[in-house]
């Protein structure tokens, strides 16, 4: 493939479709765009694209520039180079998969435009079907023709809109492996569009969570999901336990955080005064249940009494609801194996002891209004 | 029969489509994809012809052809002879009152080719003119083709505006429509049966071939 320069982009208009957002990609990377339907993820990927054109902001690629807004720069989609999987593929109906392949293959001299069309195309497991118009292809088939025509431009961006969204799950499953093998191949930026954050998890190395236009927050799938920096971002991945407090005293541990009269010990936050109003998550994966049999293992774990509210087995899993008796207003949601649920007793309105483990609680602050 | 009244006939009804398919292509495009104020405005406008009685639209094109309009002295200066009453007026008036019949398709067609589609031939390299000829085009052409059908047919078969417009001069404006009626008028019922069987037989064949081509070509993109 063709080596590539890094993504950068930064895209700013009060309107029709708002947009404030900047990220980078760098070669070989793949970046996920994730939010919620409506977004504007996929005018971003149009405007780099070439097919949108934002009213302020700046587009390159290495030292390309693509758009400018202040410099008056703004080069149409032929010249940008970029390759585009559209949500619904966009195959041309009345072209085969090759005739669709080599239709981006213009820029190569005319003897070798279809021997490079059905080597992508095998690249992309389609060898055989090259003659087969795109109504008699599978889903699966169809999204890795789109992906094979993208590839065929030689592209210095790819670009992949919803990709996985129009096929069935164990098609998508299979198209997961898929791309994320065929992207170990690949050196040029891949900026993946996705409302699925578990897709985005899956397959990204950065997420940029999107929403309402606005890049929030830009960093590894592990930093996003667990460390958001706001409560906004905390909600849009889905981490559901979002609470308010004070900053407590500093120690050499760390940070004690008052929840409602309960200290918890957090990890250091030196910038922050006692008394200072901020808000804290902390992702389900660091509740832990305590054994019945036996209690809190050391005083760093936060062990927090309280009593099942509600639970829900949902396949091998129970998803519990749990108040705590220092402080009914919200509860705790945390999920474990059905199996540990039945052995520990949990039930609706059992009494139980979790413990919140001071690497998982991450504080966002501090607040300046409450958080909604 | 009478032959001279066919040919020109088809010969009016050939030219009105070679004129229009251009017009309509140009026009059904950008009234399909155009992003314009007013469009509404340009559409019932195009569509004008197909609800004024024929009588009214042929008198208002007879005055513009007239001598006494600025159209006819232009083309009375430039030609050597009046628009109205000849094969050029008629023409002029067939591709006018045909408008809606050259568009309408046309338009519905390009609309088939979805934004998504356009953006994908954008970003597959290809210029403006490529996505026309290479996707829109082939994926539009069930409708200019019935664009171009319907025109035919029409022209083939307008009584009112071409007896306005051009009158009944032998080999210059007497379509068959109007030898027809002529014929009638003059009891001559055997010519005026023969005549209208012959457009009657090339009616259903002309719609038939239409339904072919158009179920060929909607399998091919099935």
């Amino acid at each position: 493939m063709t080596a590539a320069g890094g993504l950068s982009v930064e895209l700013r208009q009060p309107g029709p479709i708002p947009l404030d957002v900047a990220f980078d990609c760098a070669p070989g990377e793949l970046l996920a765009l994730v939010g919620p339907s409506g977004s504007g993820k996929s005018t971003i990927l149009r405007a780099i694209a070439g097919t949108y054109r934002a009213a302020g902001g700046r587009i390159a690629v290495g030292p390309e520039v693509w758009f400018d807004a202040a410099a008056g720069i703004a080069l149409p989609p032929q010249r940008r180079r970029a390759g585009m999987v559209f949500q619904s593929y966009a195959l041309f109906p009345h072209m085969s998969a090759l005739g669709n392949v080599m239709t981006a293959t213009g820029h190569l001299p005319r003897a070798e435009r279809e021997g490079r069309a059905r080597e992508l195309l095998a690249r992309v497991h389609l060898a055989g079907l090259e003659a087969r118009l795109p109504s008699a292809l599978s889903g699966g088939q169809q999204q890795r023709v789109a992906v094979a025509r993208a590839l065929a431009r030689a592209p210095q961006v790819l670009l992949l809109d919803e990709p996985f969204s129009a096929v069935d799950k164990a098609t998508r499953q299979r198209l997961y492996r898929e791309v994320a093998e065929l992207r170990r191949s690949l050196e040029m930026p891949v900026v993946l569009v996705t409302h699925d954050l578990d897709e985005a998890v899956l397959l990204a190395d950065r997420l940029t969570v999107v929403s309402r236009g606005r890049s929030l927050q830009t960093g590894t799938p592990e930093t996003v999901t667990s460390r958001p920096d706001s409560v906004e971002i905390a909600r849009l991945v889905d981490l559901r336990n979002v609470f308010e407090g004070r900053v407590g005293a500093h120690s050499e541990q760390g940070t004690a955080i008052d929840w409602s009269g309960k200290l918890l010990e957090a990890g250091p936050l030196p910038g922050l005064a006692p008394g200072t109003p901020v808000s804290w998550v902390i992702p389900d994966g660091f509740v832990v249940l305590h054994r019945r049999d036996r209690p809190s293992r050391g005083e760093r774990e936060n062990p927090v009494e309280g009593h099942v509210e509600t639970l829900v087995p949902i396949g091998q899993m129970a998803w519990v609801s749990f108040r705590p008796s220092h402080d009914g207003t919200l509860p705790l949601q945390f999920s474990v194996p059905l199996h540990v649920a039945r052995r520990n007793g949990l039930a609706p309105d059992a009494a139980a002891t979790v413990s919140l483990l001071t690497d998982g609680i991450h504080v966002i602050g501090p607040r300046t209004k409450p958080a909604s | 029969m009478d032959w001279t009244a066919l040919w020109l006939s088809f010969r009016l009804a050939g030219l009105t489509v070679l004129a229009l398919l251009p017009i309509g292509l140009l026009l059904g495009r950008w009234l399909a994809f155009g992003e314009m104020r007013g469009r509404s405005v340009i559409e019932a406008l195009i569509l004008l012809p197909l609800v004024l009685p024929p009588t009214v639209l042929g008198y208002y094109l007879l005055v513009a052809f007239g001598a006494a309009s600025p159209l006819g002295q232009a083309w009375q200066s430039v030609a050597g002879q009046p628009l109205a009453f000849s094969f050029e007026g008629l023409l002029l008036a067939s591709i006018l009152f045909n408008l809606p019949f050259a568009v309408q398709p046309t338009q519905r067609g390009f609309e088939t080719v979805g934004a998504d589609l356009r953006d994908a031939a954008a970003c597959s390299g290809l210029s403006a003119w490529q996505s026309f000829l290479r996707v829109e085009l082939p994926l539009a052409w069930p409708g200019v083709l019935t664009a171009s059908v319907l025109c035919f047919a029409h022209t083939l078969g307008e009584f009112g505006i071409v007896l306005m417009v051009g009158g009944a001069i032998p080999g210059e404006t007497k379509t068959i429509a109007i030898a027809i009626y002529d014929r009638v008028q003059a009891f001559d019922d055997a010519a005026a049966g023969r005549m209208a069987a012959v457009l009657l037989v090339l009616s259903l064949a002309t719609i038939a071939l239409t339904l072919a081509l158009s179920r060929h070509l909607g399998r091919r993109r099935a």
